[in-house]
């Protein structure tokens, strides 16, 4: 399946691109997908304990299992305000 | 957007919006509110000893809407009778400019001062909108708070403050 990956802030700064697309093995969860990306980036790794995830524009779990076609967002710590 | 209750836009901001968007300036003598209280937070000059020279913010809107619907509800259901409106700029803010704009509506005083604060307090923890902050000699996104929702602690601390304040 394919899902597309929303970074934000650093994570985008650290990728270079607020979007990317990436195929997965069916039943893979938002965690799987972060670990692939960190083995893409390595300095994403830092970001381990301190990212949030978002399936399709809300909060979900890193264990959330991903469908074809779903947007998957990492946030990292939010300085709104 | 001046008569929504949630926005995040690159617009400048109105204290007026908001307060009107709950309806502060409503003749309704069905929904009258004794009192209306508003946030506005602006950009500071200086920043941990540092001179601030302009802020950069940027949100995942959907998301951000859904975090500032989420915590209008959870203030009223704190306390019910309140209405809350949260309006956040995005893009390249100057010192003085403002970057949130809350407003409570509630019959009495002691309600709109605490949805307020407790309102601005769930936006610094949970809302995805981050500032990246340009000062003399370099530049640093800011990383507050681990967005979570569900996380019932961090909901209470920020209850403890209004309540510290307000109540």
């Amino acid at each position: 399946m394919r899902v597309t990956v929303r970074l934000f802030a650093r994570l985008r700064d650290i990728t270079g691109t607020g979007e990317l697309t990436r195929e997965l093995p069916a039943g893979a969860t938002a965690a799987l997908l972060w670990d692939t990306l960190a083995k893409d980036y390595a300095d994403l790794d830092s970001y381990r304990e301190a990212v949030s995830t978002a399936v399709n524009a809300e909060y979900s779990k890193m264990s959330h299992p991903l469908a074809d076609g779903d947007e998957v967002a990492f946030l990292p710590p939010v300085s709104g305000g | 957007m001046s008569g929504a209750l949630f926005a995040v836009t690159p617009d400048r901001l109105s204290l007026d919006d908001v307060v009107q968007a709950v309806g502060g300036h409503d003749e309704d003598p069905t929904q009258p509110a004794g009192a209306v209280t508003s946030f506005l937070g602006l950009v500071r000059r200086e920043n941990l000893g540092k001179r601030v020279l302009r802020l950069e913010y940027e949100s995942y809107e959907p998301l951000a809407l859904k975090a500032f619907e989420r915590i209008a509800a959870e203030a009223h259901h704190r306390w019910p009778d309140v209405r809350v409106a949260v309006h956040h700029r995005l893009g390249t803010l100057r010192v003085g400019e403002a970057s949130v704009a809350i407003a409570a509506a509630a019959p009495h005083r002691g309600e709109a001062f605490a949805a307020c604060h407790y309102a601005i307090e769930r936006v610094k923890q949970i809302a995805p909108i981050w500032k990246h902050e340009f000062f003399e000699g370099g530049d640093v996104w800011i990383e507050g708070a681990v967005a979570n929702p569900d996380d019932d602690t961090a909901r209470e601390a920020a209850y403890q403050r209004v309540s510290r304040t307000c109540e």
